[in-house]
């Protein structure tokens, strides 16, 4: 394996909001096509980890390398990197005054220059990949949580991301809606998608990770493969949050 | 001469240059009063700390004004420090400063209401904070403010007149030219008052149909 293959990299990432230390330290590298989940109790900053990796939240210490670049210098060209990584959010963060076709489109003409036919070319080919097509006419208000979601999935691919975060991407929605939005996901890491997943759905996690990290407290407590974490974990607090999910 | 024949021969015709005028100062400020208010609105919650701070000031000071001082002070004041304005434009000018102050809070609440997660998703694909604010904050906002904003542009129909205290002859100051030579003040005003008030049933039809039109599907 080559360093070429690395396509994100953070190191020692530390973040407190007041007195309260969200992140103590974090580091961990990402290959190209690998999927990697983080679970862990609610509160223990992976929804942080996440957008400090695009800058959303400015890390008080700490690097994050996209492609041997730092992101995370006082110069680098911000918007140009959040371009390349895309983020999919549990509220789904749909721009409630344009159509699931306008929504995936607008980033496409304001961000990377596209003219309209050309944008809309390519929003319509996403919109087909999350099985949306049908529902290109219609307004955020006008779509299930499950459709909302897949279309903000959509938007996000358009960019042609190097890697995607996913923020707890099936916590707001209805148990019934929470597989087609595993469905695309899940189709995506079999079309070689290099993937970041915050998630709390466990038989998800444990079947589409190629490396699950477990997180409390700020750091990253264990990780490794889903097998080796989910039958033999090092430490008994990992042992006891795989173990409720286990019993499910 | 009876009273249809005076208003239809001698009171409508002579309104009309004020009606005129009247329109020509609300569509002078309307549009600016509108504009400078998003942008002020959009200074106050989204600028560093001196545009914070000087936006905040201009609302403060243009509200706390009362409006008719402020048109003495554009007409009567700045020709002693050697900008002379003519009646018209200093009579638009206050409007403007009164308008945008108010229509930015009106937007200023508007943008506030946007839910936060749309910046942050505009922020993650990429865009630039401008273009944050051109293309998904201010859309919406906009269209939430309407309503306020159209009981602005109500005021403004009405406040107009105030113009007729710096000699401009708008609609109320032609009433009065008609009023004080025929001695009709009764039927004069009342008949100005018509005016005004098809004016602002007008803006409330067309308020109307412009929420509808711009109303986002749900």
């Amino acid at each position: 394996m080559t360093t070429d293959d690395i396509i994100l990299r953070v190191v020692g990432l530390h973040k407190s909001f007041g007195t309260t230390e969200v992140l103590k330290g974090v580091s961990f590298t990402v290959r190209k096509g690998e999927t990697k989940v983080f679970i862990g109790p609610s509160g223990t900053g992976k929804s942080t980890l996440l957008r400090c990796i695009n800058q959303l939240i400015i890390p008080d210490a700490g690097q994050v390398y996209l492609h041997g670049e730092e992101v995370t210098h006082a110069g680098a060209k911000i918007n140009q990197y959040r371009a390349k990584i895309g983020m999919v959010f549990q509220n789904f963060n749909l721009f409630d005054h344009l159509t699931a076709l306008r929504n995936v489109e607008i980033a496409l003409m304001k961000v990377k220059g596209m003219k309209e036919a050309e944008a809309r070319e390519k929003a319509l080919f996403e919109l087909r990949r999350v099985g949306m097509e049908d529902r290109a006419d219609h307004y955020p208000a006008q779509l299930s949580g499950g459709q909302a979601q897949r279309v903000s999935i959509a938007r996000a691919l358009a960019m042609d991301p190097d890697v995607m975060l996913f923020d707890e991407p099936t916590s707001a929605l209805d148990p019934e809606l929470t597989g087609e939005v595993l469905e695309v996901i899940r189709s995506l890491a079999q079309a070689g998608m290099t993937m970041l997943i915050v998630t709390h759905e466990m038989r998800f996690a444990l079947s589409i990770a190629d490396d699950l990290l477990f997180m409390e407290h700020g750091t990253i407590l264990e990780s490794g493969s889903p097998a080796d974490l989910a039958t033999s974990p090092n430490f008994e607090r990992t042992r006891q949050f795989a173990g409720r999910f286990a019993e499910l | 001469m009876d009273q249809i024949a005076f208003i239809a021969e001698i009171l409508l015709p002579a309104l009309w240059g004020g009606f005129v005028v009247t329109l020509g100062l609300i569509a002078w400020t309307a549009p600016f009063g509108v504009l400078i208010g998003a942008v002020v609105a959009v200074g106050r919650v989204y600028g560093n700390r001196p545009v914070r701070f000087l936006s905040r000031a201009y609302v403060t000071f243009f509200k706390g004004c009362p409006l008719l001082l402020l048109l003495f002070i554009l007409y009567f004041g700045l020709p002693s420090i050697g900008i002379s304005l003519s009646p018209f434009v200093a009579a638009v000018l206050g409007f403007i400063f009164c308008n945008s102050a108010y229509d930015s809070e009106y937007i200023r609440g508007s943008i506030r209401s946007i839910k936060e997660g749309q910046f942050t998703a505009g922020l993650a694909l990429g865009m630039t904070r401008g273009q944050v604010i051109r293309h998904v904050i201010l859309p919406q906002a906009m269209r939430r403010s309407i309503p306020g904003l159209v009981n602005e542009f109500v005021y403004l129909i009405k406040y107009s007149s105030l113009a007729y205290m710096i000699t401009v002859i708008e609609l109320t100051g032609a009433g009065k030219m008609v009023a004080t030579r025929y001695f009709t003040y009764n039927e004069t005003f009342f008949v100005v008052g018509m005016v005004y008030l098809f004016l602002v049933t007008l803006t409330t039809i067309g308020a109307h149909l412009l929420e509808r039109r711009v109303a986002i599907p749900s």
